[in-house]
């Protein structure tokens, strides 16, 4: 059973940015936002760069001020209870920010005291994080000889120091090796399981498939759409996808003639820079119409549709302008 | 668990990390360096110069004597200086130290009020320092002298405030030369090395504005037994300098992090 209990309400969200300089315009990087997390949620947010992915979770740290709409994290308005809903939420900003003039078990200590942890339990839960993070055996190292992905799993160890209840993770596994990201994704699924409200920013669709249940795709500082990986292929995308690849230069005269304004729906030409991809219900009899249309690709593959391919059709627009 | 918020917005705890931080160090190697360069200007200035000086007209002390405690109010003020300004941009800016602390329950008061509390730390590290090196050269004229410490902590306080809020208006480093341009002219004639009678009466009156000229005579009051209701006005100016420097350094550090 599952008892709806939201810990972040949004409505009408938006964020501007004060102009830089005199003369300058001020930047809306968030422009009307709505959101529901439910409580023990992992739910994600995709986006291309400059989307206002980061300025959205640092709204939803209580930390940045909405500039119009409405918020609640926790129940609360963190307008008013900054700190209070500060103490119950964990950290991992997409640029580390950690103490770098100080050991990796010190950054853990410190920051525990920054809770108002009294200093025994936060020696206690130093050590569980450093085996959490695998990084008991650097415990003494400084900071500053660690490298970028230990840097990353400190980071996230670090914002698990008061035990919070939403963990807010801006792209916590760029930077990672692929075992790293494995072993990090299986911690995440841990914290999740006891009833840790996951909120992540991801430009990793495997991840986005792996650990959410719910995500939004935003684009502009608006958002594209809302859903379960599953619903939004569904939504978005046909099963397949026919990958064709041609001559640098000849994509676009490929799919004037393969006929891309008169495909039958829900059949769609996409041109990429690099290739050609036909969503077509069946990729093999979209590969035959091509062969018989006269055209000769180099390679051809088909695949099944996946969240990349809707992460492109919502916001492809800005891919290729 | 449910932890309690700390105090103060945790200003505390940010002077607890810097202590951390300089474990390293111990106080004294600290002070060793702050007092280096007053050190310099006392041996120069004070015993060199003091030697075709001899006595300071209206005081009766010798010049050394008479400008020792103004170079340790100086040196009270440049280690708070020191920890405020470029020490602190180089946190903001570089290391995203504040940034890693404005998520946590700590506040913006609390993160400001802890950097002007470690700049107190330090001038007064500083300031016990300089007091044995007085001492060494036997320039104590007076038992007062010893409460030169604590006004350094309101020294520290003035100027740890008045350089935080200008360290939030940085572009980068060149920017601090302008901190230069302010600080050398007020350490030159903030009265450091003579009295302010020499001035004529307009300027008399500009130099006695200056935040450093009563630092300066605060000091130099309680070092030469000089005890007068003049002194109270010297604290109180400070006081007031730095409350208001507080407010702005508060109201600029917010604006700058939690954009
Ligand atoms: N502090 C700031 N001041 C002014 N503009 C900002 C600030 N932070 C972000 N922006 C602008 O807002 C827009 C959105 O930025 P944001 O960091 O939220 O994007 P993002 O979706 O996280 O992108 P990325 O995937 O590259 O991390 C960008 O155009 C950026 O330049
Ligand atoms: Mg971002």
């Amino acid at each position: 059973m599952v008892v709806l209990n939201a810990v972040i309400e949004a409505a009408g969200l938006e964020k501007t940015y004060p102009a830089r300089d005199r003369g300058g315009t001020p930047f809306r990087a968030v422009a009307g936002i709505g959101l529901r997390v439910e409580r023990g949620e992992a739910f994600g947010f995709l986006g291309p760069n400059g989307a206002g992915k980061s300025s959205t979770m640092r709204m939803l740290g209580g930390v940045s001020a909405p500039t119009a709409g409405t918020l609640r994290i926790l129940g609360l308005d963190p307008a008013a209870h900054g700190r209070r809903v500060r103490a119950r939420l964990g950290v991992v900003p997409q640029d580390d920010s950690l103490d770098v003039h100080l050991t990796v078990r010190e950054n853990l200590l410190v920051y525990g005291r920054y809770f108002g942890l009294s200093r025994k339990a936060v020696r206690e839960r130093a050590g569980e994080l450093l085996e959490f993070a695998r990084l008991t055996e650097k415990a003494d190292e400084r900071v500053e000889h660690l490298s970028g992905g230990m840097r990353r799993r400190l980071t996230i160890a670090r914002a698990l120091i008061n035990d919070p209840e939403i963990l807010l993770l801006d792209e916590p596994t760029t930077g990672l090796d692929p075992q790293a990201r494995h072993v990090l994704w299986d911690r995440l699924f841990r914290l999740k399981q006891d009833g840790v409200t996951l909120i992540l920013t991801t430009h990793y669709m495997d991840e986005a498939e792996q650990l959410c249940d719910r995500l939004v795709i935003m684009d502009k500082g608006l958002i594209a759409d809302e859903g379960s990986p599953r619903e939004l292929i569904e939504r978005h995308i046909t099963r397949e996808v026919l990958e064709l690849r041609f001559p640098p230069g000849e994509h676009e005269q490929v799919a004037v003639k393969l006929g891309r304004d008169g495909l039958p729906e829900p059949e769609r030409l996409e041109v990429l820079p690099d290739r050609l991809l036909w969503y077509a219900e069946d990729g093999e009899t979209a590969l035959a119409r091509a062969t018989a249309a006269g055209v000769q690709p180099i390679t051809a593959l088909v695949r099944r549709a996946t969240l990349e391919d809707v992460f492109l059709r919502l916001t492809g627009r800005s891919l290729t302008d | 668990m449910t932890p309690t918020l700390p105090r103060a917005g945790g200003a505390h705890l940010l002077v607890v990390r810097n202590l951390w931080v300089h474990k390293g160090g111990s106080p004294w190697t600290m002070a060793l360096f702050s007092v280096f360069e007053p050190v310099l200007y006392l041996l120069a200035i004070g015993v060199g110069i003091g030697g075709l000086v001899g006595q300071v007209p209206g005081v009766e002390v010798p010049y050394a004597a008479y400008i020792a405690p103004a170079l340790l109010a100086t040196a009270v003020m440049n280690s708070a200086l020191e920890e405020t300004g470029q020490s602190a941009y180089a946190k903001l800016a570089f290391d995203r130290f504040y940034h890693s602390l404005i998520v946590t329950p700590m506040t913006v008061g609390g993160v400001v009020a802890g950097e002007v509390l470690w700049g107190m730390l330090r001038g007064l590290i500083t300031g016990a320092g300089f007091l044995v090196v007085i001492a060494a050269f036997g320039l104590v004229q007076s038992p007062w002298i010893l409460l030169a410490v604590p006004a350094g902590l309101l020294i520290g306080f003035a100027f740890g405030a008045a350089s935080l809020a200008a360290t939030g208006y940085m572009r980068g480093w060149h920017d601090f030369q302008y901190v230069q341009l302010v600080m050398l002219p007020m350490f030159l004639f903030a009265t450091t090395f003579y009295p302010v009678t020499v001035y004529p009466p307009v300027i008399r009156v500009l130099v006695e504005t200056l935040p450093l000229y009563h630092a300066i005579e605060l000091v130099r009051g309680l070092a030469l037994g000089r005890l007068a209701p003049g002194l109270l006005l010297n604290a109180a100016y400070l006081i007031v300098f730095g409350a208001l420097f507080l407010v702005w350094a508060r109201r600029r550090w917010a604006w700058l992090l939690a954009s």
